[in-house]
């Protein structure tokens, strides 16, 4: 009882810490960003002092806002801070990991999308409108290559559990896995789209045409838009934890030693590091690309998680 | 072995040597004498095996039976033959302008290069050398297919490369499955397990499952170079748009040889599957080319293209008499595959004479042969008839033993085939009939025609009908033991 | 026997395997003709990458040369001739437009499980450690026959046609390391042969129909004009 109580304890403390590490990794990423397209660059703290002036803005709202543009943000937030208390980020052993499997992961990134789409239309400006649906257009294509790429792995490691999956990776021990290689990739690529980062879109711009996920946030400000800009961030960081995680799980605490603890947080923080330097290189190599061709990006994220299946199938399994 | 020899490196030194002569005529000379020699050889090598047996070289590289040798020996024949037509036809088409000496110094080193593919398959115990031989043929005849440069012998050309390619590298899937099963049962460090030797001798050891995958593959694959349907698409094309020495190779040889392929690949698989899985698909392949084949003589404006949908319709029939298997049926197949290479290449001689003699291959515009240069309209007619199936020509023979064979094992399919011969006939003489009786157009004057081939070559085809020579039947006989494992009749 | 079972050069065969099969989906949705080349080149040379880790792992060392061969014919001649064409051709930089890109690509998904299923009683008899790759080389050839039918320009039908030879050469590296010298040897001159013979149809049907779109070539039928 005593130790079910301190891994529901540290299961609340990582939560903690994911959500308040998830502005350092973005204000790391910005940083990274700036030096690389020689600019000069903020600081490290940007993105909490951003958050902290939001918080302390009064609330304006539009004249047509129903109770929905206003619950939005805490429904937006809520889910993904359910998404993110699921996902081990320092220690394999999580509680909460045994009650949602990464089906309902991926099912708490659906419910804060819904949710920010109706907000963009519930206004009924030109823009809401049009962010929501595409938002929703590229949602429906990078959500199935998510699942498919999520599939390869529970597949090989016989759960949906993340938490279990890990540790049978960590297990096994080094072993190159085809699958894995078209589920990372893919992966990746989903996760460029979900979080709105180049090439499908602009996180720094409010270029009226172009942008998706900025269009239905337009109408928020003040702690309304602190929530939804955090959970955006959050969001980066579960995708970035995810992925290292799971195709790189050395590191991480097998158990709730503090040693192990310890050198699980410097795990992770070395390799979100590496992921943000190279997302920071990705993003200054690519331009944005036109709308229209965000279903081939991601008809290609989804071939490529069912290539990681096939293969699985095909060359993993012993015939 | 050493006739052997000699058969293979003739060609291939006649590539090397026609390669260097500029001249066009002089290289012409030499390319039937070459032709000759390995004619010469072919018919020692044939009697050596005739009088000693199959004969296996020492490096067991090759292989030559009764089944392989008279097909070296035909081979070797209309090699022969159609460069004797080849050297004044191609003489008038440079007079013409339509060929450069350039081209024609490839033309001649090509000719060689393909006779020498085509012996090398025969001959070859190898089944990848098979392969790679095969391929060979279609490398070195895709150049001359699109000798004219026109438009259309490019297109034709480009068809004939890529289609063949395609289907072709499916065979090569079907060799190493063949590899693979005889691997598997034969151990792996022997390094002679794709000897088609080795292979016929453990045939019955082979694994069924994989066997069936590789002779579909290998179905698909020389298939393709046989001209079935639905992959006889290049075809036509290559045949009527090549020059017509190489429309006569193609249809009298190329075809022949991707059927001997076949039927050596469908000995391993019926000793190794003790089902009839391999024969009944090669009698629908057959069936069906022979239908479709049949049906398109009726729509035909290109006299070349219409006498290459006859080849596909016999092709079709030969495929599908060596499905149903038995002593008759092959028999009855290897006599078909000697009658018409023999009247099908005459028939593409005398054509080619047509065309020259008419300026073009439309049908519409080919008149009144028999007014204006009678030797050439009978030579039309009389092949026609032959390969129509008229008594007493070899065709007719062979065609009524196809029929006497299927009356006995699948009665209700002699119905398709007499209808498709009577429809054949049909349309062939639909518009063989005006083109030799008709009245000419004004104008048209005589070429300088060399009937000799096309006499030679019918009167052999008529002397097939009227009486198999012993030596011949006895030839026949020994190749339907080896392949269908009884003896005819 | 396991994945984890087999040796880390072994899985490396599957991951170089995977990879090739990888680059003949690139092939099938790249429209450039410069990237496609490069497509086919990276393709040629992870195969002979494949070739060597299986001339490693099981000791056939005639399987290095296979691999040299492949590494020197498919990665390094015949893409530098396709590209040399090209720019003289002056295509390097053409789009082609694909008609239904995704519909593609998921028939050659669909085609992946179709050879799974063709190549599962043969890989179930073999006992090498590559027989889990007939499958994926069976679908490279069949990838490639997919590239030749959507594609209408000359130059993506060649590397089409190369690629399956590509996927030829895998299959028999797979199923049985490799065939008899004598007839890779043979294989392999068809094939540059071949190259050589489709530089010149280039030329050829440029200077026929001015372009190098095979569709153009429709002159051959069974109607009269």
């Amino acid at each position: 009882m005593a130790d079910n109580l301190t891994e529901w304890l540290f299961a609340a403390l990582q939560t903690l810490l994911f959500i308040g590490g998830a502005p350092l990794l973005s204000g790391w990423i910005k940083r990274l960003k700036c030096h690389l397209q020689n600019r000069a660059a903020p600081s490290l703290l940007q993105p909490y002092r951003d958050l902290a002036k939001l918080f302390g803005k009064d609330v304006v709202l539009a004249q047509d806002a129903s109770w929905i543009f206003r619950a939005a943000p805490y429904v937006v937030f809520g889910a993904i801070m359910l998404a993110a208390s699921v996902v081990p980020l320092v220690a394999i052993p999580l509680p909460t990991a045994a009650i949602a499997d990464v089906i309902v992961l991926v099912g708490f990134f659906a419910l804060a999308r819904f949710f920010q789409a109706l907000a963009g239309m519930d206004i009924g400006t030109a823009f809401g409108g049009m962010g929501a649906s595409r938002e929703m257009t590229v949602a429906s294509l990078a959500e199935p290559a998510m699942l498919m790429a999520v599939f390869t792995l529970t597949m090989t490691a016989s759960t949906t559990n993340i938490s279990v999956a890990i540790r049978h990776i960590l297990d096994a021990g080094l072993v190159l896995r085809p699958s894995f290689l078209f589920a990372l990739l893919s992966l990746a690529m989903v996760a460029v789209a979900e979080t709105g980062r180049i090439p499908i879109d602009n996180p720094a711009t409010h270029l009226e045409l172009t942008m998706l996920h900025e269009a239905t946030v337009l109408e928020y400000g003040a702690r309304h838009l602190a929530l939804i800009d955090w959970a955006g961030m959050i969001k980066l960081m579960i995708y970035a934890v995810l992925i290292s995680n799971i195709f790189l799980p050395w590191g991480i605490a097998r158990h709730l030693t503090f040693p192990a603890i310890a050198l699980g947080i410097v795990a992770i923080i070395a390799k979100l590091a590496l992921l943000a330097v190279l997302l920071a290189l990705w993003e200054t190599v690519l331009a944005k690309m036109r709308l229209f061709r965000v279903p081939q990006f991601l008809g290609f994220a989804f071939l490529l998680s069912l290539l990681g299946i096939l293969t699985h199938v095909i060359l993993e399994t012993a015939v | 072995m050493i006739p052997l020899y000699l058969v293979l490196w003739l060609p291939l030194a006649g590539v090397l040597l026609l390669a260097l002569i500029p001249n066009h005529r002089l290289a012409g000379h030499i390319n039937v004498a070459i032709a000759a020699a390995t004619f010469a050889f072919s018919v020692w090598l044939a009697w050596d095996v005739l009088r000693t047996g199959p004969e296996l070289s020492p490096d067991r590289l090759f292989y030559i039976d009764a089944f392989n040798v008279y097909l070296v020996a035909l081979t070797a024949f209309v090699g022969l033959t159609t460069a004797i037509f080849s050297r004044p036809y191609m003489q008038h088409e440079v007079e013409r302008g339509r060929v450069g000496p350039q081209r024609m110094r490839l033309y001649h080193a090509m000719y060689q290069g393909f006779l020498f593919a085509m012996l090398l398959a025969l001959t070859t115990n190898n089944m990848g050398v098979l392969w790679v031989a095969m391929e060979a043929a279609t490398l070195t005849t895709v150049l001359l297919v699109s000798l004219y440069r026109t438009p259309e012998s490019v297109e034709a050309a480009w068809k004939y490369f890529i289609l063949c390619g395609v289907g072709i590298a499916q065979a090569l899937f079907g060799t190493v499955l063949l590899y693979f099963a005889a691997e598997r049962r034969l151990g792996s460090d022997r390094g002679d397990t794709l000897l088609w030797s080795v292979l016929h001798n453990h045939a019955a050891q082979l694994d069924p499952a994989v066997l069936s995958i590789a002779f579909v593959f290998l179905l698909v694959g020389y298939g393709t170079k046989v001209g079935l349907v639905p992959l006889h698409n290049w075809l036509p094309d290559a045949h009527s748009e090549g020059p017509t020495p190489m429309s006569a190779v193609l249809s009298g040889l190329l075809l022949n040889v991707a059927l001997y392929a076949l039927v050596r690949v469908k000995m391993l698989v019926d000793g190794s599957l003790h089902t009839a899985l391999a024969g009944h698909l090669m009698m629908g392949f057959g069936l069906l080319s022979f239908l479709v084949a049949v049906l398109f003589l009726h729509r035909q404006h290109d006299v070349k293209r219409m006498f290459s949908y006859s080849s596909i319709e016999h092709m079709g029939l030969m495929t599908f008499a060596f499905g149903i298997g038995g002593a008759l049926a092959t028999f009855a197949a290897l006599l078909h595959m000697t009658v018409h290479s023999l009247t099908k290449s005459s028939i593409f001689v005398t054509v080619g004479h047509a065309a020259q003699l008419a300026g073009t291959q439309r049908i519409e515009h080919i008149r009144g042969l028999i007014h204006t240069q009678p030797a050439v309209g009978w030579g039309l007619l009389a092949g026609t008839l032959a390969i129509a199936g008229f008594p007493p020509f070899g065709v007719f023979m062979s065609e009524f033993l196809v029929l006497n064979a299927t009356m006995k094992s699948w009665p209700w399919l002699t119905l398709p085939l007499l209808l498709g011969l009577a429809i054949a006939f049909a349309g062939l003489f639909r518009y063989v009939q005006p083109m030799v009786y008709g009245s000419p157009p004004p104008g048209q004057v005589r070429v300088r025609a060399n009937m000799l081939p096309v006499a030679v070559h019918l009167a052999l085809v008529l002397w097939l009908g009227l009486s198999i020579p012993l030596f011949l039947s006895h030839w026949f006989e020994q190749a339907t033991r080896l392949i269908s494992g009884s003896l005819p009749l | 026997m396991h994945l984890t079972d087999l040796s880390l050069y072994s899985q490396g065969i599957l991951v170089s395997a995977a990879l090739v099969l990888f680059t003949s989906f690139v092939m099938l949705a790249q429209a450039r003709i410069q990237p496609l080349i490069y497509a086919f080149a990276w393709q040629g040379a992870l195969l002979s990458v494949t070739t060597a880790l299986v001339a490693l792992v099981s000791g056939h060392s005639h399987l290095y040369i296979s691999a040299l061969l492949t590494f020197g014919l498919k990665a390094l001649l015949i893409p530098w001739m396709l590209y040399r064409l090209a720019r003289r051709l002056n295509i390097q930089y053409d789009v082609e437009t694909v008609s239904h890109p995704s519909l593609t690509l998921l028939a050659g998904a669909v085609l992946v499980v179709f050879c799974y299923y063709v190549a599962l009683p043969v890989a179930l008899l073999s006992a090498l450690v590559t027989r889990n790759t007939i499958a994926v080389s069976m679908a490279t050839v069949l990838l490639g026959m997919l590239l030749m039918i959507t594609r209408r320009t000359a130059v993506a039908q060649v590397i089409g046609f190369m690629s399956i030879e590509n996927g030829l050469f895998f299959a028999a590296v797979a199923s049985t390391y490799g065939m008899p010298m004598i007839v890779e040897l043979g294989v392999a001159f068809d094939v540059l042969v071949a190259a050589v013979l489709f530089g010149v149809f280039f030329f050829q049907i440029r200077s026929s129909i001015d372009s190098l779109d095979v569709d153009r070539l429709n002159r051959l039928s069974e109607k009269g004009e």
